[in-house]
């Protein structure tokens, strides 16, 4: 008896584990027997994520110094040095593209959060069961779908009408209101084109978003609003000093993952409802790196710009890590 | 606190705020209705800018047109192809990265060097480039194995279900051990069964994520017959329809007086619909996957 409190003391649950191991008398061969079918089990995925998912790294490292040509491979084509960013460097599509970038994610970050906190905190206050179940599943519904989709819903949407298609149903309704006189080509004028992506994204993403802070609401300890209420504080003040305390953790941690996006300004929206005339607004380093490489042909032009990005969106990734670990006791792994 | 009276102000914020999360709800459908009334609407009244939230001079040509567009069914067999066989590759993938993860490092040393690994996949993107030519490289192109390999590990999903697995005690495991199970059969008969929901929503996830790529059916198929559906629809909608559509398509667009928008229409609604019909499923499992997965105690 004495045996097992002691394995359980210094070894915890695996305490259990290691007494019935002993009784057994065969510990060591079960424990190699574990880790030979875990490796087995895991030489697939492995292999997997090597050729497709590890072999582009190097290769894209290769190309981004080489005049790349496909038909000599990537061992068979010259190496030019730091040629490639240099022409990127001249060229003028990278500087406004790399601000375009910054511009439409760092405000769709900041957008999704506010607007995600928000809707969760209005819906908190939702007591009709019906009523909240119903905004839920219809919010929710445009995360599932894809730009594509999207895009055909919203390119109709948006039209300002042509000869080849009727206004669409926004302008028509803002007309109608009178908030506009002339139709507005929002997806066709780099006035608005940042601000329709910015907006559509938090559209397709908010209901959505807003669940995980739906979930911190429900953790919070009921008693602290009633020890409030008795105390005097009204909905408002209970709002700012209990609710908005009690969800800050999970707002700090989303904030810091998502720093890793500053790159990212959602390449399969962008792709999909931008045109020549808002590249200056809307030409971003993802539709950069598509037209580059698969328009444009400059294969090697296009992979150091994906390297350059990747290098920097992995410190980024990193860093947001580090924070929600030292701040948050996150750890993804 | 419900049965207490509500003060005046209080009843102003509450219409307040059930004003503007009806007011937000309704326009997160507009367009999407707006879309809809129009693929069941005439050409005429489309032309005529009168369609709003309700189909004006119901028909139902455009999904008739739909029916005889084989580009449209070809497409979506390849969609259902690689749905059949990426989701199976995927769920596989994920239970094998996912339970080995999930044993501590004292039981698996060599866990760590496998995390880095998966880290690193995780980290640092290849880059469009060198990821097709790998692709290209290796054969798959215009095979549906482009659409699956690539993307055959999903990460993410893999993190999900290694924190399941996690959750469940580990007295489980011991006492099956003393009745002698070997470590195949805790993870078929204990770990598997007991993890139902979360495979159930990684299961959605890849489903949804085969349902909905795009570019990866684009930029992998040279010839447009291999195109799933999502890349089918994404030529469509971007494009000025006339120069896309065949000969015959164009004769039957104009024989049963339908035009592009409500064609194109059509052609989204009917994509939607397999997930439609899922929907209930996703809202369940993705709300559940997303907690298990994000907020871990």
């Amino acid at each position: 008896m004495k045996d097992v409190f002691h394995y359980l003391l210094l070894f915890g649950r695996n305490g259990m584990r290691l007494i019935a191991e002993k009784r057994n008398g065969k510990k060591r061969k079960k424990l190699r027997q574990d880790t030979l079918l875990f490796h087995l089990m895991l030489i697939l995925p492995v292999v997997v994520l090597f050729i497709y998912n590890i072999l582009p790294i190097p290769a894209g490292i290769l190309m981004a110094f080489q005049n790349f040509q496909p038909g000599k491979g990537f061992f068979g084509s010259d190496f030019v040095g730091f040629k490639n960013f240099l022409r990127l460097a001249a060229l003028p599509d990278t500087m406004p593209a790399l601000v375009n970038t910054l511009i439409i994610a760092i405000w769709k970050i900041v957008g999704n959060l506010v607007m995600a906190v928000v809707f969760a905190l209005m819906l908190n206050e939702i007591r009709l069961k019906w009523f909240k179940r119903t905004v839920q599943t219809i919010t929710y519904l445009p995360y599932f779908l894809s730009w594509v989709i999207l895009s055909g819903i919203l390119i109709k949407f948006l039209s300002p009408g042509s000869t080849a298609s009727s206004v669409g149903f926004m302008n028509t309704i803002l007309m109608n209101l009178g908030m506009i006189k002339e139709p507005v080509y929002f997806l066709g004028t780099n006035e608005t084109f940042r601000e329709t992506m910015i907006i559509s994204d938090i559209w397709k993403n908010f209901g959505y978003n807003s669940i995980v802070y739906l979930a911190a609401l429900t953790g919070i300890d009921p008693t602290l609003y009633e020890a409030a209420a008795v105390d005097g504080a009204g909905r408002w003040k209970q709002t700012i000093h209990i609710t908005l305390p009690g969800i800050a953790p999970f707002i700090a941690l989303m904030t810091i993952l998502s720093i890793g996006n500053v790159l990212n300004a959602g390449f399969d929206q962008i792709f999909n409802l931008y045109s020549p005339a808002v590249y200056e607004t809307g030409d971003i380093i993802d539709t950069l790196v598509y037209r580059l490489g698969l328009v444009n042909k400059q294969y090697s032009l296009s992979a150091a710009v994906g390297l350059l990005k990747s290098v920097v969106s992995c410190i980024l990734v990193l860093l947001g890590y580090k924070l929600a670990d030292k701040y948050a006791g996150y750890r993804v792994w | 606190m419900d049965k207490m009276k509500l003060s005046k102000r209080r009843i102003f914020y509450l219409t307040l705020i059930y004003a503007a999360v009806a007011f937000v709800t309704i326009s997160c459908m507009v367009p999407i209705i707006n879309l809809l009334a129009t693929s069941f609407s005439s050409s005429q009244a489309i032309i005529e800018n009168r369609v709003g939230l309700l189909p004006v001079e119901f028909t139902t040509k455009a999904y008739t047109f739909v029916l005889n567009n084989h580009e449209f069914w070809t497409a979506a067999l390849i969609s259902l192809k690689r749905v059949l066989i990426g989701v199976p590759v995927n769920v596989i993938m994920i239970v094998l990265v996912g339970y080995p993860l999930s044993k501590p490092d004292h039981v698996f040393p060599a866990r760590k060097f496998y995390v880095a690994y998966m880290l690193i996949v995780m980290l640092f993107n290849g880059g469009l480039m060198p990821s097709y030519f790998i692709v290209a490289k290796t054969g798959l192109i215009d095979t549906v194995w482009a659409l699956v390999l690539p993307g055959a590990v999903p990460i993410f999903s893999c993190i999900v279900l290694m924190n399941f697995f996690r959750g469940i005690p580990e007295e489980l495991e011991e006492s099956a051990r003393l009745d002698g199970a070997n470590q195949a059969d805790i993870l078929t008969k204990i770990y598997l069964p007991l993890s139902k929901p979360s495979l159930a929503t990684v299961t959605l996830f890849s489903l949804v994520g085969h349902w909905n790529a795009w570019f990866d059916g684009l930029i992998y198929s040279n010839r447009t017959q291999n195109y799933p559906l999502q890349s089918y629809l994404q030529t469509l909608v971007t494009s000025t329809t006339e120069k896309l559509l065949t000969g015959d398509l164009n004769d039957l667009m104009k024989l049963l007086d339908v035009n592009d928008t409500n064609m194109k229409a059509a052609q989204i609604f009917i994509s939607i619909i397999p997930l439609m019909m899922i929907y209930p499923f996703l809202q369940k499992y993705f709300t559940a996957g997303l907690t298990v997965g994000s907020v871990k105690g």
